[in-house]
């Protein structure tokens, strides 16, 4: 395999998936230019009261963080369609849970957009008191969105729920991000909010995903993605 | 033990009942003078502090006001209520809980007396410990951790309500730590239920014993005080340094040279106790004999980080005297008595003078016969080093830490401790947590916003107050909102957060990545080393070269790597700074050449000829040389602060001489110096007066820079990680799952990560700050030392490195800078890739 990874001035990776040419942003997000889509995965918007319920009083920051990040997104891709990949709440009540400024900020990020919410594990019912759309999965062109990866789907499958993270060593130093995960066919989003850690891609939890000589991390840096092949990654 | 009759001017002795005069009578013995003093002292309800070197019977005498007390208690009529505990006994490890008790129970059944005794630690059963709440013992041996759970429950009160004497052990290092102040805490409870508590404390010497002192009462009044007894020392220790025909390396901590002498050492002593200062050294050290080892001497290996049943193993072989030599860390520094050690060997100096004097107080363990121990010196700095705590130690120096004032993430533990043994009104508990010492000078208002904190968080966005842990009822008083909150409280409680670590298991498939089978489990590694290794290097541990395959889970796999070196050096530094005394004194030794005289002659002529091409700096002055090397321009200051100080100096300097356009490529740190590199000539600079060197070293350094950097460093994020834990931000345990220290360091560094961006005031940042400006950032000796030496800067601007500056030079390329350097690191890797498309 020659694929030379194509980083835009931007900061952003140019993929390919399943013949789709889509770039992935360092803040996390994919966007396909030619169908006017942008897609995010695993918010976890409310991750930070859903503990407080249990009496682990996390930094009550987190949905405020997502939300200003996506806002940042929109306004510079300006898609026209939105996909939220799911666990866009960390849990069932937290869509009802959320702050109304909140909730006022997320709808006007959505006004004039298709805006779909695909289901998630943690989120199995959509959130009634949003607009939008709700889906198990999404076709659109040649690609299915949906939240946890299908083994055997394959071609075209852009997906979620694993919270993608790799890790290099060089120079005795060892380096973790969260990353997009893709072997050309098909792509692993990386976990979009504010509070959400990473599973190593090595892990058994992607067993039978990607093609492993052809597997590429976009891991997300501060200012730009940097691609790293398979072979130079070192587990957990 | 040689006991000298003495005879009592009637009231000491009148003390003691006839069954307990007999008893020491029918041994032979006499009680010591300081074990009536402090019972003189205990009877007539004065809370005492007893300061005595080891051997002196420290133990009986914190125990016999307790024993005699109990002795003439009139039994307890049938049908009448169960008595709560007489006498609480406190000791920093589990094992001296149980030592001590063994020891105990020998004059209680000698005499027969009516007196029950247990211990309580994390290892009791839970059917013995709901029994001994039920039934307590007269005397109860525990630890601070089981002090704080006893607290939290809600009949602790009714539990301790028949309390009179508490004995803290080794006090000396219980107060030290955070422990040290969770514990304060529990002492300052115990008071408010029982004001006339009498309060023993056992502490080896100290260098200020009034702290302890003022550690032991109710702080209100201020700056009260328990009694004073003290033991003076026993017999001198011998001690030498070893002597050696062979060359003593400039630089590192192996002390290759030494070991045909240490060997011999072993060859020609009963029983030899090796100190190292850390895991590392002690592998290695361990291998090195065995590599000489030709009569095959029982030589053992005993450090934290091996196996448990391992360690027990050797334990259990030190009792029985079948082992000639342990090469142990200072797992084994405490108080407990095994075998029959008649030497000690100290491999690396010391760092501290009193440290080396409680090592040392292990061989031999009877106070009248003096202790033996060599020291040896790794590099010609530890020379000094060396010669500085011997004589220290003959001088009787103490150059124990001063203590620090209590750490708000424990007060936080505490705080919910106390919610839920019963409701507290704050009022109250305020001024009771102000009679413990490391609170005294707490305010009202900090105390507020942990009180806060504890109950929704302490965020400036009050958005969790339906969710809060503690709740203000009516009558004004907090209770827990939930029992499910003290069960997790019950889940999490302690200080002691270690680093997270792997199991390192033994496989025979070599290169099969983490696919391999599982063998024996040798012991524990430090997550953070082991991020550093990427599979097919080699390293030691547990005595032997490693080849590490890989990571499974919460394991790490390796192979045998016999006949292959090492190839990653475990981290080599010191685990202790050089004590500031030490450090003081090592200066004075340079800048005296008088004082050379008994120094080996390869090391004072080493400083012979560094007066001749450089200068050696007076007691009180900075030394900084600058020179060219290579294509590189390097400065060299020599401040003796410790490695901890000299790190964050170093990363404070290199700041400065970038934004000043000296280009600096990086720092070593060393205990006694600070190397810096760079591309511009910087003695040129300091010369010419385009930078100056006092405006270099000026310590308004810690405001912004400090600031600036620490906002990015791990050093922070891990000691929030620790705050976070002990405070109940975020939970070791919840019922039913544990999470793995990875689980737990993911999700602090991006709590960190949030709380600095949108609230940089919140108490947790404010309690990690603090933390590390004591702990791993040395900042208040930094700040000592900067205002130290503000005018007293020599500069020497040298054609060629200083034989002062051989031993850092050389230790550069071994350490690297951890800065900031992330994302070079993902660039290279990035671009390497691309390389290699585009080459091949």
């Amino acid at each position: 395999m020659s694929a030379v990874a194509i980083v835009t001035e931007r900061g952003s990776a140019v993929v390919e998936i399943a013949g789709e040419r889509a770039l992935c942003d360092h803040r996390g997000a994919l966007v396909f230019p030619e169908l006017g889509l942008l897609a995010v995965s695993d918010l976890h918007l409310e991750k930070g009261s859903s503990f407080a319920r249990r009496g682990s009083f996390l930094p009550p920051y987190d949905t405020a963080v997502t939300l200003a990040k996506l806002g940042m997104l929109l306004a510079e891709y300006q898609p026209g369609i939105v996909v939220s990949l799911g666990d866009s709440f960390h849990d069932g009540g937290g869509a009802d849970r959320m702050p109304a400024v909140f909730r006022d900020t997320l709808v006007n990020l959505m006004a004039g957009r298709d805006w779909y919410w695909i289901s998630g594990n943690h989120d199995p019912e959509p959130p009634r008191v949003l607009p939008g759309r709700s889906a198990t999965e999404l076709a659109v062109s040649g690609l299915v969105f949906r939240h946890e990866p299908l083994l055997g789907a394959g071609r075209g499958e852009i997906a979620g729920h694993l919270h993608p993270g790799a890790r290099i060593v060089r120079r005795g130093r060892s380096v973790r991000r969260a990353c997009f995960a893709s072997d050309g066919e098909r792509l692993v989003m990386p976990a979009f909010g504010s509070l959400t850690g990473t599973l190593n891609v090595l892990d058994r939890a992607y067993a039978g995903l990607f093609r492993r000589d052809r597997l590429m991390a976009y891991m997300l840096g501060a200012k730009r993605i940097y691609p790293i092949a398979g072979h130079m990654l070192v587990p957990v | 033990m040689s006991e000298q009759p003495i005879h009592f001017s009637g009231e000491p002795l009148g003390l003691l009942p006839e069954l307990f005069l007999n008893w020491f009578g029918d041994r032979g013995w006499s009680p010591r003078p300081h074990q009536l003093e402090l019972l003189a002292r205990a009877r007539a309800g004065k809370s005492a502090l007893l300061i005595a070197p080891t051997g002196a019977g420290k133990t009986l005498a914190g125990f016999l006001p307790s024993l005699i007390d109990l002795a003439g208690r009139p039994k307890r009529k049938p049908g009448t209520a169960l008595r709560g505990v007489h006498t609480l006994y406190i000791s920093p490890l589990k094992a001296l809980a149980v030592d001590i008790e063994r020891n105990l129970r020998k004059p209680v059944e000698e005499m027969g007396l009516p007196v029950t005794m247990e211990t309580r630690t994390g290892d009791t059963p839970s059917h013995k410990r709901q029994r001994q709440k039920i039934a307590p013992p007269d005397i109860l041996l525990t630890t601070p951790e089981q002090l704080a759970l006893l607290i939290a429950s809600p009949d602790a009160e009714r539990f301790f309500c028949d309390l009179r004497y508490v004995v803290l052990d080794e006090l000396h290092s219980l107060v030290i730590s955070k422990r040290g102040h969770l514990l304060s805490l529990g002492l300052a409870r115990l008071r408010r239920f029982v004001p006339s508590l009498t309060a023993v404390g056992l502490s080896a010497t100290v260098a200020e014993p009034d702290a302890l002192r003022r550690w032991l009462v109710d702080q209100n009044p201020p700056g009260a005080m328990a009694d004073i007894v003290t033991v003076a020392g026993g017999a001198k220790p011998e001690i030498t340094i070893l002597e050696t025909e062979e060359r003593v390396p400039w630089a590192g901590h192996s002390a290759r040279y030494a070991i045909p002498k240490v060997y011999e050492a072993i060859r020609a002593h009963r029983t030899t106790l090796l100190f190292v200062n850390t895991r590392s050294q002690a592998e290695m050290l361990f291998r090195e004999l065995w590599r000489v080892n030709e009569d095959n001497l029982p030589i053992a290996l005993h450090h934290g980080s091996l196996d448990v049943a391992q360690r027990r193993k050797v334990e259990k072989a030190m009792e029985t005297n079948s082992l000639r030599a342990i090469v142990a860390t200072s797992t084994l520094d405490l108080g407990i008595d095994w075998g029959d050690v008649d030497l000690v060997v100290h491999v690396g100096a010391p760092k501290g003078a009193s440290r080396l004097a409680q090592r040392i107080g292990r061989s031999n363990h009877r106070m009248d016969e003096p202790s033996r121990a060599i020291l040896v010196p790794a590099n010609r700095f530890e020379v000094m080093e060396c010669r500085a705590a011997l004589e220290a130690n003959y001088l009787g120096a103490q150059d124990t830490p001063p203590l620090v004032e209590g750490a708000l993430d424990v007060l936080a533990q505490h705080v919910l401790g106390c919610a839920c043994g019963a409701p507290f009104e704050a009022d109250a508990l305020y001024e009771e947590i102000r009679g413990a010492e490391p609170y005294a000078a707490l305010d009202r208002r900090t105390f507020d916003r942990i009180v806060d904190f504890v109950a929704t968080g302490g965020y400036a966005l009050k958005s969790y107050e339906r969710y809060a842990r503690i709740r203000k009822t009516k009558d004004g008083r907090w209770r827990v909102s939930h029992p499910r909150v003290a069960q997790q409280y019950r889940l999490n409680v302690g200080t002691i957060v270690e680093a997270p670590t792997l199991n390192v298991r033994f496989t025979r498939s070599r290169g099969r990545g983490s696919n391999v089978r599982g063998g024996p489990v040798l012991g524990q590694i430090e997550e953070y080393f082991l991020e550093t290794l990427a599979p097919g290097d080699t390293f030691l541990f547990a005595g032997r070269v490693l080849r590490f395959e890989g990571i499974r889970e919460n394991e790490c796999y390796v192979s045998a790597a016999a006949g292959e070196d090492a190839r990653i050096p475990v981290y080599a530094g010191g685990k202790f700074p050089l004590s500031t005394y030490l450090a003081g004194e090592v200066r004075g030794m340079l800048a005296d050449p008088d004082r050379w005289k008994a120094l080996p002659e390869q090391v004072s002529d080493w400083l012979r000829v560094q007066a001749d091409k450089s200068v050696l700096p007076r007691r009180e002055d900075l030394l900084v040389e600058t020179f060219p090397r290579g294509n590189r321009y390097y400065m060299v200051a020599y401040p003796f602060e410790g490695r901890l100080a000299h790190q964050t100096l170093g990363m404070l300097l290199t700041r400065r001489l970038e934004r000043a356009g000296g280009g600096p490529l990086g720092f070593v740190a060393t205990d006694y110096s600070i190397a810096i590199w760079a591309l511009r000539d910087m003695g040129r600079m300091f010369r010419m007066q385009e930078y100056g060197l006092e405006t270099l070293f000026d310590d308004d350094m810690l405001g912004d820079d400090l600031e600036a950097w620490l906002a990015d460093s791990w050093l922070l994020k891990r000691t929030f990680r620790n705050c976070a834990l002990i405070s109940g931000l975020i939970e070791k345990r919840h019922p039913g799952q544990e999470k793995t220290g990875r689980q737990v360091t993911v999700s602090a560094d991006l709590i960190y990560d949030v709380l600095r961006t949108h609230e940089p005031d919140h108490i947790l940042l404010q309690a990690t700050w603090s933390d590390a400006a004591t702990g791993l950032l040395d900042v208040r000796r930094l700040g000592e030392m900067l205002s130290r030496i503000r005018g007293r800067i020599v500069h020497k601007d040298l054609e060629r490195i200083s034989p002062l500056a051989v031993p850092i030079m050389l230790e550069i390329g071994k350490e690297q800078v951890p800065g900031e350097a992330n994302e070079v690191l993902l660039g290279e890797t990035a671009d390497s890739l691309i390389e290699e498309a585009m080459g091949g």
